[in-house]
């Protein structure tokens, strides 16, 4: 039985396959890329393939958001602090150029070594870095800049001073400056989609995800922990609750797969943002011409018919 | 010398663990009420002011005037897209929390009128799964959002919940950005959501549609953290203070206008209503 997912692919392909090559290299990309998607939906991922994407969404070596942001974005300049309390170094924010365009940009950070691990705090949002993020979104509506987020985090920190400081009410107010705003936006999960901290920077009119990356609504150690009352029981969570790429597209949680080098985007950072940059590229386009108020209102539409019922 | 060998003495069954309280035993004073008196008292304990869990449907009849309630999509009931199974089949959850609460889901939407103002409700019922919002959850939310803002009405909500649905997987954190949506739109409507939280209201309820009210009303002691008191000590070892993540903890902070004692709810959000409606 053909899954909707599926034939929206397949409906995209035939289109695409119809067409002489408007944009030379991009569209035979293109179509790889839904062809490649395709396949992926078909053959439907084996539990030892969502936890091996588990494994590369956290490796070490993957490309983290600036080593993106420093490959993508032409001039980019880093804005800091949420103008109320302090600079959340987990998530940073900034304008750029993508093709000769401005675009403000909010992402996810992670450390590579300890001592930058700790600075950015393994990626795990304050708060603080939560309205840094609205701060900027609300600078790029008002000057008509597309936004572009990056989603790479365990989930927003669980500490006590995040929760003294409003940890859940900044992440809905995120999510509802998202819903706000009258530019493009497009998210796109380039490592860990962990939960609430993640969906934070997420309601954008593409959603995206990298071939390896993850997407859920808890750690496989969480859930583990909580149903099966054990944490090292991870990899059965994760194969019960499939965060990986494949199965969010085939939910219409996202819009696209974002193909890595092969083996994983850990093994070489420029092809891994060249193939980033194209699919931003690609998806900014689309939207480019769309009337704010046609922008706003599909992409409240769209999560508006997120959920599956009986 | 040689040690003597005691472990015989430990190799009995293990000790019982305690009795579970009955739920009608006060947890803050050890009072213990026959239902009816629970029930007359709103389930708040007439030693200590505790305030015991209150189910959906007891919930609405608290606030609304008598008759005035209008259930809407009752007859929602969630899939289960992932064939989810843990220990124990998603379905099979659903069927037992079905059956044990009378509920089709963690929800309960309807049209009232409080002190003869109307309002739309959404009330969480914390029996049902935990309160755990799934696809169901979210779609009555987006819903009475849509019939408030339809009728022109404020919406009146209340939450009690440990966050999203872990057996709805990706879809269950989806319903974070759907509640927010419906907010938004609500809000353009010109109609207000107030939110009233009671324990527990956690997780992705806080950082959705819970958090967003015009007015946030909660009730004396609910825990309301983002991150549960467990996980935070497991992750930060910190010590954490006695009040973390309480209503009155939260009040300091900043995060909730007022706590609203039970027997004063009714009027506290009457109040409100006439506020709001006077335009």
């Amino acid at each position: 039985m053909p899954r909707d997912a599926e034939i929206r692919l397949r409906d995209r392909l035939s289109r695409l396959g119809g067409l002489d090559l408007l944009r030379g290299a991009r569209l035979s990309g293109e179509l790889e890329r839904l062809q490649r998607q395709l396949d992926r939906i078909e053959a439907e991922p084996t539990d030892e393939e969502i936890w091996r994407s588990v494994e590369l969404a956290r490796h070490q070596n993957r490309p983290y958001t600036l080593d993106y942001v420093n490959r993508i974005f032409e001039d980019f300049f880093e804005l800091h602090g949420d103008r109320g309390r302090g600079d959340d170094a987990a998530l940073v924010t900034g304008l750029g150029q993508l093709e000769g365009r401005t675009v403000a940009i909010v992402g996810h950070q992670k450390g590579r070594d300890l001592k930058e691990r700790t600075t950015r705090n393994f990626g795990m949002a304050y708060p603080e870095g939560y309205r840094k993020a609205v701060r900027v979104m609300e600078l790029a509506d008002r000057h008509g800049f597309p936004l572009v987020s990056l989603v790479d985090t365990p989930g927003a920190y669980p500490g006590v001073a995040a929760e003294q400081h409003g940890q859940g009410g900044a992440i809905a107010r995120c999510q509802a400056a998202m819903a706000r705003l009258g530019v493009p936006t497009v998210a796109c999960i380039i490592g860990e989609g962990g939960s609430g901290g993640a969906v934070a920077i997420a309601l954008a009119d593409r959603v995206l995800m990298q071939e390896n990356a993850i997407y859920s609504v808890i750690s496989p150690e969480g859930c583990a922990a909580i149903l099966w009352r054990d944490a090292g029981e991870a990899r059965k969570a994760a194969a019960a609750f499939k965060p990986d790429a494949a199965h969010c597209l085939e939910l219409g949680v996202i819009d696209g797969i974002v193909p890595e080098p092969e083996g994983g985007a850990q093994g070489n950072h420029d092809e891994a943002a060249r193939l980033l940059a194209a699919a931003l590229a690609d998806s900014l386009e689309e939207l480019e011409d769309v009337p704010r108020r046609e922008l706003r209102a599909a992409r409240r539409e769209k999560f508006r018919s997120m959920g599956v019922l009986a | 010398m040689a040690r003597i060998d005691v472990s015989i003495e430990h190799k009995h069954a293990p000790p019982e663990p305690p009795a579970k309280k009955h739920p009608n035993t006060c947890p803050g004073c050890g009072s213990h009420y026959r239902d009816d008196e629970l029930e007359a008292a709103l389930r708040v304990c007439r030693q200590c002011g505790y305030h015991f869990p209150v189910k959906a449907r007891e919930r609405i009849g608290q606030l609304v005037d008598p008759m005035s309630f209008e259930e809407q999509a009752e007859d929602l009931r969630s899939a289960d897209p992932l064939e989810f199974f843990d220990l124990r089949a998603y379905k099979e959850r659903l069927a037992e929390a079905e059956l044990a609460t009378g509920l089709g889901d963690a929800m309960v939407i309807g049209s009232a009128t409080i002190e003869t103002q109307p309002c739309e409700l959404a009330v969480m019922d914390f029996s049902f799964m935990g309160g755990s919002m799934g696809s169901v959850t979210g779609e009555k939310f987006a819903r009475a959002c849509e019939h408030a803002a339809e009728a022109g009405v404020p919406l009146v909500s209340v939450s009690a919940s440990g966050g999203a649905r872990m057996q709805e997987g990706i879809l269950a954190l989806m319903q974070l950005p759907k509640t927010v949506v419906a907010v938004e739109e609500l809000h353009e409507a010109r109609c207000a959501l107030i939110s009233v939280l009671a324990h527990p209201t956690t997780g992705g309820l806080l950082a959705s549609f819970a958090s967003l009210g015009d007015v946030l009303l909660a009730e004396p002691g609910a825990l309301m953290s983002f991150a549960g008191p467990r996980v935070v000590a497991q992750t930060t070892r910190e010590k954490l203070p006695d009040d973390f993540g309480l209503a009155e903890s939260n009040l300091r902070f900043g995060h909730v206008d007022a706590i609203v004692p039970r027997p004063e709810l009714r009027m506290t959000l009457a109040r409100l209503l006439r506020l709001f409606g006077s335009d």
